[in-house]
């Protein structure tokens, strides 16, 4: 489904990767592994499309993705650092905006049970601005659980989240995967996902491909 | 994509009327700069009437470029941008919501304040009413050649000064026919021209400025 093809990442004059080849079909996961600094949030910036690649191609169903464009950024979660979310805005607000903009409206009932699953309870009418910075994180997830993407591409996901969130987390990933999802993810901390095989890709070693 | 553009406009505005000053700095601006003039000139309300269309036009010009800069900044910070862009919905259609938003907030106060300065300074009526005409379809003129700018220096450091230099050498044609007009209708000559001039700048920029401030934007996030 998604396939990177002879990707080469530049910054500056350094070459953070070349001719990086993998392809990731529903069902799989890829957990994306190196040091700091080899390049990973570059690698997830341009499969979703934000950063364009020195060489190379990113492709969707056989398609490069710059010429797809909203036919593949449709299937598409991305999240990255940033939380992406307005801290003037309530938690209910933020999902119910982001998810418009990203093209796939939900109704505020949907929303109400996201930011309650995602252990948000009492807290949907709040400012963002008030909420910890784990509290904000989920507010930033909270859209896994309602997206209709196929594709997920989540940078450090489990940044400021406590153990329990954590695990409610796993179950999301596993219960997408699950269902032909696709996830590409990076993280240092050590996670599990019931039942299913793992893939992993090192980035910054002589070795490049999976 | 009508019900994105609704959010979004939903989404600024809320945002705006939840950090009010912010709107009113613009305005403010405008009232105190040209309230200076009167005051460093000194009251003769001939010579004010004079150059009451230059200075009206120059302080809207001034005040619209002041909140440019946070046009987009707020939204690189915190990842709202990048999430606009790889939205599956087209960026120029929310880079317009945008837009029109900032237009909404900032250039359209000063269109409907600017009668109260124009008396101010001593102009008729009849002037004061093409003033607010040349205001009214110049500002959004002035939003969206600047959106295209904002969109440039986003994330540079220093930005604001690179962007005055930037985006005051093309508000120039929308300054000369702006003052232009008021100044002929004043002088009792036909504005039909300058006005020809003004609507073709809106249109031109309504059609061009959306596009290219995505692209701007898009290489700025790169």
């Amino acid at each position: 489904m998604l396939e990177s093809i002879d990707l080469t990442c530049v910054r500056g004059d350094r070459t953070l990767f070349s001719g990086l080849n993998f392809n990731i079909q529903p069902g799989e996961l890829l957990h994306l592994k190196g040091h700091n600094g080899s390049g990973k949030t570059s690698l997830l910036r341009i499969l979703s499309g934000l950063m364009l690649q020195a060489e190379g191609e990113v492709r969707w169903q056989g398609e490069n993705i710059r010429k797809l464009r909203d036919e593949f950024q449709k299937n598409l979660l991305y999240i990255g650092h940033l939380p992406g979310i307005k801290g003037d805005l309530t938690a209910l607000e933020n999902l119910r905006v982001n998810n418009a903009l990203g093209g796939n409206s939900i109704s505020e009932d949907v929303a109400w049970k996201a930011l309650g699953k995602i252990g948000l309870k009492g807290r949907e009418d709040l400012p963002a601005r008030v909420l910890s910075q784990g509290q904000q994180r989920r507010v930033a997830l909270s859209r896994m659980l309602v997206s209709n993407a196929k594709l997920w591409i989540l940078d450090e996901p489990f940044t400021a989240l406590d153990v329990k969130a954590v695990a409610m987390l796993q179950n999301v990933l596993e219960d997408h995967i699950k269902n032909d999802g696709m996830i590409i993810l990076t993280t240092h901390q050590e996670f599990s996902v019931a039942n299913i095989e793992v893939r992993m890709l090192h980035l910054g070693l002589s070795e490049n491909n999976v | 994509m009508i019900e994105v553009f609704r959010w979004l406009v939903w989404r600024e505005m809320a945002l705006a009327l939840r950090r009010k000053a912010e709107v009113l700095t613009t305005l403010l601006f405008f009232v105190i700069v040209v309230s200076l003039f009167p005051l460093g000139i000194g009251p003769e309300i001939d010579t004010l009437r004079q150059i009451a269309p230059g200075v009206l036009w120059v302080a809207a010009l001034l005040a619209s470029m002041l909140s440019l800069n946070r046009l987009f900044a707020d939204d690189y910070i915190d990842g709202t941008l990048e999430q606009l862009i790889i939205s599956s919905q087209p960026l120029a259609l929310l880079v317009f919501g945008k837009i029109l938003t900032h237009w909404i907030l900032t250039g359209l106060p000063l269109v409907l304040i600017s009668p109260v300065l124009g008396m101010q300074l001593g102009m008729d009526v009849d002037s004061i009413i093409i003033l607010m005409l040349t205001l009214l379809i110049g500002t959004p003129v002035l939003s969206l050649i600047g959106a295209v700018g904002a969109g440039l220096t986003l994330g540079v450091r220093g930005g604001g000064v690179l962007l005055s230099l930037l985006i005051l050498p093309l508000y120039i044609p929308v300054l000369i026919f702006g003052a232009g007009a008021v100044e002929s209708a004043q002088a009792g000559l036909g504005v039909e021209a300058h006005f020809s001039l003004l609507g073709a700048f809106l249109v031109g920029s309504l059609i061009l400025a959306p596009v290219g401030a995505a692209a701007a934007l898009r290489i700025s996030l790169d």
